[in-house]
């Protein structure tokens, strides 16, 4: 087993994993991604490399502050990297138009804090805002689209309600349907389940596993919910310090010496039982 | 007993006629935003120009139109003072308004407006030293007030957002946003002071008579100057409108939407800095109306800032007209400086979004 560094220094972390399979078959792919939050700010992601398969389901784990959100956000283009770079089904993610790539590529940020009273329905209807025009309006197909989102995240009831008004749960299935919405190839979603109670977790699980099998659509979520990966998830990216510490399917992260190192600590166990790992810390 | 009966349930049919049609004002109120905005400005062009009747009629001597055909002297008070000083209401209450609702959004706090942010006392200290050192001056054809004013509302904004700005996260903190807007003002207004002490009399004068805020102006000359700095700053605002309610709902979303951030924040800042500091060069600080007229156009026609904004700009400047009107008549002599109207309705509404605010958000 690896002596286990027990914090982010600047020491090397051994040979970074190269992550996914490159070339034709990735969808989003990161080329030794660099970046930090500002000049003489320390770096939070590290000469990340991934690449990940279209018509998949990834995750993105690893202990807080890991770099997680941040390689997200470098993934949607919604940070740019200072060092490497993100190419998005064969071109530079730089290279694309915003607004297009807005209709390719769908972010959820970890919370949204709308002060405004605007209705659930009014802010899915945002996720439409890539096809429409400056001065129009959304129509009644972009009104039928929003509903079909809100259905799919079993979130109609709330339509009408104002979104301050709303739970932490209730908000992130509104932000999922906003997501949707924007008809994406790939969804981007950091920490979606976080504030979902048992049910609905599953059930965004089992809404992503629809979308990939029956659209083709590729997802990466961040989460720190570890039994949700198995047996539904096809990659698990494990990041530590900003590097990449082990990528692969569930069945080759999850075990106990690679999330021991992952999380830094010695106490997490992973089993198999009912078809299933189960993940925790003694 | 028969009667009794016979009123307990036309009162009930009331009721649910009542009902039924609350029910369907707020099913209205879901339709789509696109067909809300037509049906919303047309209203507010009647009200505009209703107000702009009244505004025209009262007054220290109140006009009829037959006097206005036959007596000289009408003609000239009605060409010369009345109409310019509500066409000038009209602007600026649209100017602000509209830089109200465009703050709000950008920095996703209902209470800000360019007086709560500090824009206006920016403005204002900008304007005192133009006048103080020779507010005749001119640099190109542009009296030299409006581009100080401009500058002055400016850098107050940047101060501003910059203090109020997180370095990682990028969030904009609400209460420190105001705390900084202010202190800002505080600083103008002592700033102010100081150069009224130093000026000569005259002068003094001048900045005393500015800083309270009037809308008195003769001719249409003023109007037209102003109106070449305005218009592009209101079309820049109207062009924003989009981007301002993807912005409104949260910054990375708005971003992973397709929205070019910065882009967007520089555009509304110079266009809200533009808008506010001629405004004030010209009328003074007139403050809340970019509070109290957004949050009206809200509550009667819904949340979506591409509503709300253009909205803003035609309520505003009924407002301001009906404001100023106010204040020219409700003195019988002599006349209160409108800013002091504004204030007085809109500390209240301040209050209150405040206190509505503090449910969902910590300050």
């Amino acid at each position: 087993m690896i002596f286990i560094i027990s914090s982010c220094g600047e020491l090397s972390m051994g040979e970074s994993v190269q992550a996914g399979q490159k070339g034709e078959t990735s969808l989003l792919e990161a080329r030794d991604l660099h970046f930090a939050y500002g000049v003489g700010l320390p770096k939070v992601v590290r000469g990340v490399s991934l690449g990940v398969r279209r018509g998949t389901l990834a995750a993105l784990i690893g202990a807080n502050g890991s770099g997680k959100s941040s390689l997200i956000r470098l993934l949607g283009g919604l940070l740019t990297p200072a060092r490497g770079e993100v190419i998005f089904d064969g071109a530079p993610l730089r290279s694309i138009e915003p607004r297009v790539r807005a209709r390719r590529i769908a972010y959820v940020p970890q919370t949204t804090a709308t002060v405004f009273p605007l209705t659930a329905l009014e802010v899915v209807l945002t996720g439409r805002s890539p096809y429409t025009a400056r001065f129009r309006f959304e129509d009644e197909h972009d009104r039928a689209i929003a509903r079909d989102a809100l259905i799919s995240v079993d979130a109609l009831h709330l339509a009408h309600r104002s979104v301050t008004e709303l739970s932490g749960g209730e908000r992130q299935l509104v932000a999922l349907a906003r997501a949707l919405a924007q008809e994406p190839e790939c969804l981007l979603l950091d920490e979606p389940s976080s504030a979902l109670d048992l049910k609905h977790r599953a059930g965004l699980i089992r809404h992503l596993r629809r979308l990939r099998d029956e659209r083709q659509i590729t997802a990466l979520i961040v989460t720190h919910d570890l039994q949700l990966l198995d047996p539904a998830f096809d990659q698990i990216f494990a990041l530590r310090c900003g590097t990449m510490a082990a990528a692969g399917s569930p069945g080759e992260v999850l075990h106990d010496d690679i999330l021991a190192e992952v999380y830094d600590d010695a106490h997490v166990r992973a089993r198999q039982a009912f078809g299933r790992t189960f993940v925790w810390s003694e | 007993m028969q009667g009794c009966l016979t009123i307990r349930a036309v009162l009930i049919c009331e009721i649910t006629v009542s009902f039924n049609q609350k029910s369907k004002i707020k099913n209205q109120k879901s339709t789509g935003a696109g067909r809300r905005l037509p049906a919303a400005l047309m209203i507010l062009t009647v009200a505009l120009i209703i107000s702009a009747c009244v505004a025209l009629w009262v007054g220290y001597a109140p006009i009829s139109l037959a006097s206005l055909r036959t007596d000289e002297t009408t003609r000239v008070l009605f060409f010369q003072l009345r109409l310019p000083r509500v066409l000038m209401a009209g602007v600026v209450g649209a100017s602000l308004a509209a830089v109200g609702a465009a703050l709000q959004a950008l920095f996703r706090n209902p209470l800000a407006e360019p007086l709560t942010l500090g824009v206006s006392g920016g403005g204002a200290l900008g304007a005192s030293i133009a006048i103080a050192f020779g507010a005749g001056a001119r640099v190109a054809g542009v009296p030299l007030v409006f581009l100080a004013s401009f500058a002055g509302a400016g850098a107050a904004m940047l101060i501003v957002y910059r203090l109020a700005r997180t370095s990682a996260g990028g969030v904009v903190l609400p209460g420190a946003l105001l705390l900084a807007g202010v202190v800002l003002n505080f600083i103008a207004a002592s700033g102010v002071v100081i150069i009224q002490y130093f000026a000569d009399y005259s002068r003094a004068l001048q900045i005393l008579r500015w800083t309270i805020g009037s809308l008195d102006v003769v001719g249409f000359d003023l109007l037209w100057r102003m109106l070449i700095f305005l218009i592009p700053g209101w079309i820049v605002l109207l062009l924003m409108a989009r981007d301002l309610h993807l912005l409104a709902i949260d910054e990375e979303t708005a971003a992973s939407l397709g929205v070019n951030v910065r882009r967007s924040e520089r555009l509304v800042y110079a266009a809200s800095s533009l808008i506010v500091g001629v405004t004030v060069a010209v009328g003074g600080t007139i403050g809340f109306v970019g509070l109290i007229v957004p949050h009206a156009v809200r509550l009667l026609f819904g949340e979506d800032v591409r509503v709300v904004l253009p909205c803003s700009f035609l309520l505003g400047a009924s407002f301001l007209m009906l404001a100023d009107a106010l204040a020219r008549t409700i003195l019988g002599v002599g006349e209160l400086p409108v800013g002091a109207i504004t204030a007085l309705a809109g500390g209240p509404v301040f209050l209150w979004l405040l206190r509505r605010q503090q449910r969902y958000s910590a300050m």
